[in-house]
């Protein structure tokens, strides 16, 4: 069996006399778009620049591909790129040659021509980076994360500061190379974002791990499944609903209505035993939940539970 | 890493964005020489000065000081301002997290002001000797010497700058500061060599003044008074070593 593509192991990190990381262990399969969620200060961007050997964890270990980032740098590069928040490039650089320089440093980079075709910077290889709004820099700098054919990526806040339409193309973009194999960090503080492209994601808080699942197992967990609300054509049996696999609650509101709340496959159980009953769902509402519920639940439990232990 | 692609190609895109300042290239290569011609417009600065032991003329100090003053500017006015771009802007770090690493590109910018310092030593030394006559160094390993020796001291002055400061404004704060005493050390103002004897003696302490001592007498006498050199030599060393400690890549 294959180790996974990057191990972490309690990794802990502290500037002063705060701890921004405290005791963080994940692992990332290979292929795998991992999401690393959490509000701002949460430790998200410490942990992703150990695994890049930007930093070197006080405890603890990493490993990327068998490679270990706080001793070979060299080895490292190689195999990992990185889109770092914030990070700019030579104001009177082009378009074109900075993918030319980037390009320069792999054995066997992608052509950079189509990875520009790709973020939509094809019309804009002779703009020099300073000329170049947010959104567009952003996208530069995803395409010279990709340029060299890494391993693993990690994409730190990934969409800041890119339009609706854009942001779909990136994500489209990321999902590809996630085809190609490469394993995928990405840095977030987008519900959307984490629900749109993970497949697993772990929610970041206070320097701790305080959920890791998949965007769904992570809603379930929270309780904040798919919600259907109906007034049924007829009188139905609600304990037949509750039996059904996958839903968690039944109950009926004041004016009739009958809210059901449960996982998505729920719906088409409940949809049939309704018909079994001859009974047609009027004014039916579907919601499906949202990782956004989910995180507010998850992180809010966690402070509660917080405050508890300090009163003790 | 020494000559690998990734490096070569650091050190071309470099120059390619080098050649587009070109208020830098123009205060480095065209200003000296620029200067030596004005002064070398003023009559009594040909004739030769009473206070020179060895008959040389004003302009014939400023040919030396000239050339130091090029080294001054690419070193402490031009350079730093583009390393505390790099760091703040997050170059130095991006280029971490790269086979070529961040040592690349300070290891270029430094060989293109080197090489801007040099073709302007060139062009102040052709206008100095075809225009005003200007004597060519008696002793060449001498002057070559001097020269190489002020190169490596005013360049890793400007790398103390670079490496002591915490950000650009500060930074450009303590060029300025530099600048002005590095330009009077440098005999810009005055020729070293026309000032009284114990203000001249205590120059001679400091790295630009020895240069331009070094570099007249490798011009007129023969091979340069070794305490010199070894001013500027040490200088040249002890800087380095403070900036290379110090030197901060975030």
């Amino acid at each position: 069996m294959r180790a996974p593509a990057v191990v972490v192991d309690d990794l802990r990190k502290r500037y002063g006399d705060t701890a921004a990381v405290d005791g963080v262990s994940f692992a990332v399969e290979h292929g795998e778009i991992f999401g690393i969620l959490g509000p701002n200060g949460a430790g998200k961007t410490t942990i992703v620049e150990s695994i890049a050997g930007l930093r070197t964890g006080d405890a603890g270990s990493i490993r990327v591909h068998g490679v270990d980032p706080w001793t070979d740098r060299e080895a490292l590069t190689r195999i990992l790129g990185i889109q770092l928040q914030e990070s700019r490039l030579q104001a009177k650089i082009t378009v074109r040659e900075a993918l030319e320089l980037w390009s320069a440093f792999y054995d066997d980079p992608l052509p950079w021509r189509d990875l520009a075709a790709r973020v939509g910077l094809a019309g804009l290889l002779a703009a020099r980076f300073s000329k170049l709004s947010g959104g567009q820099q952003q996208r530069l700098s995803i395409a010279l994360a990709l340029v060299g054919r890494p391993q693993v990526a990690i994409l730190d806040e990934l969409s800041t500061g890119l339009d609706p339409r854009v942001r779909q193309e990136v994500w489209q973009l990321v999902r590809e190379v996630r085809d190609t194999g490469v394993t995928i960090l990405l840095v977030t503080h987008s519900m959307e974002e984490a629900q749109h492209l993970c497949d697993r994601v772990a929610i970041v808080d206070g320097g701790r791990i305080r959920a890791l699942d998949t965007p769904v197992g992570l809603i379930r967990a929270a309780g904040a499944g798919t919600t259907m609300r109906f007034t049924p054509s007829a009188p139905i049996d609600l304990q037949s609903l509750r039996e059904l696999a996958g839903v968690s609650s039944v109950h009926a509101d004041g004016g009739g209505r009958v809210v059901v709340q449960g996982s998505e496959d729920a719906v088409v159980l409940v949809m049939s035993s309704l018909a079994a009953q001859r009974a047609v769902p009027q004014g039916l509402h579907v919601a499906s939940g949202s990782l956004d519920s989910a995180y507010l639940d998850l992180t809010a439990a966690e402070t509660a539970a917080e405050t508890a232990e300090e009163h003790r | 890493m020494s000559t690998s692609p990734g490096t070569t190609a650091v050190l071309r895109t470099e120059a390619r964005l080098f050649g587009r300042e070109l208020g830098s290239l123009f205060w480095i290569v065209v200003f000296p020489t620029a200067l030596l011609c004005i002064l070398g417009a003023i009559p009594s600065f040909r004739e030769p000065g009473e206070w020179s032991e060895q008959g040389l003329r004003v302009i014939d100090f400023y040919v030396p000081t000239s050339i130091l003053l090029s080294m001054v500017l690419a070193a402490i006015m031009a350079m730093p301002p583009v390393v505390f771009a790099y760091r703040e802007g997050g170059v130095l770090r991006r280029l971490r997290t790269t086979p070529v690493g961040p040592s690349a590109i300070l290891i270029a910018q430094v060989m293109l002001h080197a090489a801007a310092v040099l073709a302007s030593s060139v062009l102040v030394f052709v206008v100095g000797a075809v225009a005003f006559d200007t004597p060519l160094p008696e002793s060449w390993a001498g002057y070559l010497l001097a020269y190489l020796l002020a190169v490596v001291a005013a360049f890793s002055i400007g790398a103390v700058v670079t490496a002591v400061t915490p950000n650009a404004r500060v930074g450009t704060a303590i060029g300025t500061i530099v600048f002005f005493p590095a330009m009077f050390t440098a005999g810009v103002w005055v020729p070293i060599q026309a000032l009284p004897d114990t203000l001249r003696t205590v120059l001679g302490f400091t790295p630009l003044s020895a240069a331009s001592e070094a570099m007249t007498d490798a011009m007129a006498g023969g091979f340069p008074d070794l305490s010199h050199l070894a001013v500027v030599a040490a200088w040249g060393a002890v800087l380095s070593l403070i900036a290379v400690r110090t030197f901060r890549w975030e």
